[in-house]
Formats: structure tokens, C-alpha cells, sequence
């Protein structure tokens, strides 16, 4: 797929553990899981990397 | 085509090493299935988009024009359905970088007998029927993720239904990951900005994956409201000329496209941990690609979720938790924000649709 519009992404936690991320992408909220092979969540990770988007910490 | 057209291309093909059922690698080509819906309005700003029929998105990029896309009961012979785009917004002034693209993703691992990227490499034929408004010209553009490889061939639409045919050589160089990513995108391209338009064009000839040669010579689907873009049969396999469209029977289809995108089944059994939150465990009925992302339709967020002893408990869903689940189901934590009663943490918790399954979305999409 072609480059995704994430706008929001913030770590979602249990018992203090990371397990997924909620993320606006194209407009819509999604509960994205930690599994590289989900294309939402290498999108977030390569955006990460590229400088282009930050991961909020879990509230 | 006729009929002994049709078995020279079969054995021919079969020659090849392809033919035979299972031959389409191209999911949902005959436009049958759209578990997200049937039409879905203004669509046309930035980024990817899967909107109704499955397995199809579009990308657009910079562009002011806008467009419906539906699933349309206009089709050729032999068919019921296909993809149609209809232009709501023009845009004349068209920028650089723009572009709007319909396409499909292809896994890698559905793609090993083309062995591409070897000297056994095959043929690939690629068709499918389309249909606008008016006549227009645009492009099919086979890609090669994995290997930034591309073959390009312009295609011609007019107001009849016309079956398009692309042989695609065989492809030595770059061999295509085994795995569960996308190596191919069959691309149509229908608006671009010179970025993409403004290099060389090649028909059919394996390339380097240049952005500047991918729609040259396009005409423009958001030259005017009156525009329309249909698509349907598309089909792409082993071969050096294309065969008749396979068909195969809807929940075939369907198990296919589910893959990639589902709904939360009725029938997942939990618990509530508070008034409004419950953890329910599914098993999903087609294994998913990769885990999938969650959320909610933003049309239908009613559901049943029972507790024990209340027969029925509407809720109006506002989150669903995408953290313990797997490719084939697991638990995942819906909060409600409303409820016709007040379950107290331990209940018994039964998701069910009531008949309209269609409120939560599983996707893992290419």
C-alpha cells in the first residue's frame, strides 16, 4: 500500500506493558497491534523511523 | 473470444506452466464481495482508502478532485457486478505530485510459480473489462515491490464494455519474497501530475520502477463530474495470452477476502469487567493475514452484548481493543459507552449482532 496519513499514535498499555497503539490513520481510529507483519503498525514504525511521526507514551 | 481461440491460449498457457483453476491470482476480480458496503461518497483525499468492493483501494494524492466509488450492477456478459468510480469534484489544474490510483496488493507468497527472478521465469497475462463515460486512456501498471521493477501498458476506455488484454514478458531479474507482504500491486492509474507522467513510456517491457514513466500519456478521471471509471474481470496469471475469467462460487470469494478484512463474528463469549468494558474471545472464520487492526464502523456502532440473565443489553460501541488478538481470533476488550442495563464485573458476556454483524472491523490489509 502506499504511504498512510497518521495523524495521531499513542502506546496503549496493560499492567504497564506496551500492547498496542491507537492511531488515527486516513481518518479513522484504529487499535493497531505490535506485529511487524500488520501493515498499519510497519507503517508507524517506518514514519517513526523517517522522523515524521512520534509515538505518545501510554496514558 | 472463440471457442478455439480460447483452448490454443488454454494449452498455450498450460504449456507455460499455468492454466488450470486456481489460476487468478487476483482476489475477488469478478467485484462480487464488499463486506464494507456498497457506495461510499467523497473520497479522493490523501492517503489509501479500501472502500466498498474488497481487496480494490485507491490512493490519492494532492488532488482536489473528489469521487464516489461503488459497487455497480453494470457488467459485461457473464458477470454481476464490477467497480465503479464516479467523478464528483473535477480538478483541471492538475499539480506535480498528484495522483489517483485503483489497485490491488498481491502477497509474495502467492506469486512463487511466476519464478520470477530466475532463468525459469514465466509469462504473466493480465485482463479485465472496463467501461467509462467517454473515451479516455490509462494505464495498467504491474509493480514489483520487492525489487523496484515495473511493466507499464496503456489501456483504452470507451462507453461499451471492453475486454482488455496485457501480456506481461517474463521477468529474470528479481525474485519475489516468500512471505506474507505485498511483491505485486496491479495498478491503474487514472489522474497524475507530471511527476509521473512526465518520462518515457514503454509498453509491456520489465523496467526500473521509475515514478516518471508509470502514467504517461493519461488522460485525466477528474476532468469533469461527467466522468466514470468501471472495472470488473480482472484477472492475472501464468501465461503468454490471457484465458476466460475464473469464476469460483461467492464463499470462496469471500473466505478469500476475509483474509484481509472481517467482521467481529457474532457468537464471541466473554466476560464484563465493568459497566462498560468486556473481554470476548472469537475465533474468526478465515484465518487473517497478520494480526489485524481494530476499530469501529463509523455508520453502525450498536450491538447486543448480553450478561447473564438479561436477554437483551443494546450498546453502543466506542472502543475495541486490538491487543490480545492473533491471526485466527483471540480476546479482544470492547468498551461501551452506552447500555439499556448496568453488567457488573463478572458477567457472563455474549457479543451478539442481532443479525447486523457489520459494526466491528478486523483488517490486515496489504
Amino acid at each position: 500500500m502506499n504511504s498512510m496519513n497518521i495523524t495521531q499514535a499513542q502506546y496503549h498499555q496493560i499492567n504497564s506493558v506496551n500492547v498496542s497503539i491507537k492511531a488515527t490513520i486516513d481518518g479513522t481510529v484504529w487499535s493497531v497491534p505490535l506485529d511487524p507483519n500488520n501493515t498499519h503498525y510497519a507503517e508507524i514504525l517506518k514514519q517513526v523511523k523517517e522522523g515524521t511521526l512520534t509515538i505518545k507514551d501510554a496514558e | 473470444m472463440s471457442k478455439a481461440a480460447e483452448l490454443a491460449n488454454l494449452i498455450g498457457n498450460i504449456n507455460a506452466g499455468g492454466g488450470g483453476v486456481n489460476r487468478n491470482v487476483i482476489i475477488n476480480g469478478a467485484m462480487n464481495v464488499a463486506q464494507r458496503g456498497t457506495s461510499t461518497t467523497g473520497l479522493g483525499a490523501n492517503g489509501a482508502n479500501y472502500s466498498t468492493v474488497d481487496r480494490f483501494y485507491t490512493y490519492a494524492n494532492g488532488t482536489a478532485g473528489r469521487f464516489t466509488m461503488t459497487q455497480d450492477s453494470s457488467a459485461p456478459d457473464g458477470f454481476a457486478n464490477s467497480l465503479k468510480l464516479d467523478c464528483t469534484t473535477a480538478d483541471t489544474s492538475i499539480a506535480a505530485a498528484e495522483q489517483l490510483v485503483l489497485a490491488q496488493v498481491i502477497e509474495g507468497q502467492n506469486l512463487q510459480h511466476l519464478n520470477k527472478g530466475t532463468s525459469s521465469a514465466l509469462p504473466v497475462a493480465v485482463s479485465f473489462y472496463v467501461k467509462g463515460n467517454a473515451s479516455a486512456t490509462y494505464m495498467c501498471a504491474l509493480i514489483d515491490n520487492d525489487n523496484s521493477r515495473m511493466s507499464t501498458k496503456q489501456f483504452s476506455v470507451t462507453t461499451d464494455w471492453t475486454r482488455i488484454t496485457i501480456n506481461v514478458p517474463a521477468d529474470t531479474t528479481g525474485a519475489l519474497d516468500d512471505d506474507n507482504a505485498g511483491s505485486f500491486n496491479l495498478n491503474f492509474y487514472l489522474h497524475a501530475g507530471s511527476n509521473l507522467t512526465g518520462g518515457t513510456y514503454t509498453a509491456s517491457t520489465w523496467g526500473a520502477s521509475t515514478d516518471a514513466n508509470r502514467a504517461v500519456g493519461i488522460s485525466s478521471f477528474f476532468d469533469s463530474t461527467d466522468r466514470t471509471f468501471f472495472l470488473t474481470g480482472v484477472q492475472l496469471e501464468v501465461g503468454q495470452n490471457a484465458t476466460e475469467f475464473e469464476h469460483e462460487p461467492l464463499e470462496r470469494t469471500l473466505a478469500k477476502c476475509q483474509r484481509y478484512f472481517q467482521y467481529l463474528p457474532s457468537g464471541a463469549v466473554g466476560r464484563w469487567n465493568s459497566s462498560t468494558e468486556c473481554e470476548v474471545g472469537a475465533n474468526f472464520p478465515s484465518v487473517m493475514r497478520a494480526t489485524p487492526s481494530t476499530s469501529i464502523n463509523p455508520n453502525d456502532n450498536t450491538v447486543n452484548i448480553f450478561r447473564m440473565g438479561i436477554s437483551v443489553n443494546p450498546c453502543t460501541v466506542s472502543a475495541v481493543d486490538a491487543s490480545y488478538l492473533s491471526p485466527s481470533g483471540g480476546a479482544t476488550g470492547i468498551t461501551v459507552s452506552a447500555t439499556s442495563s448496568t453488567p457488573s464485573s463478572g458477567d457472563v458476556a455474549l457479543y451478539d449482532t442481532n443479525g447486523d454483524s457489520e459494526v466491528v472491523f478486523l483488517a490486515s490489509e496489504l
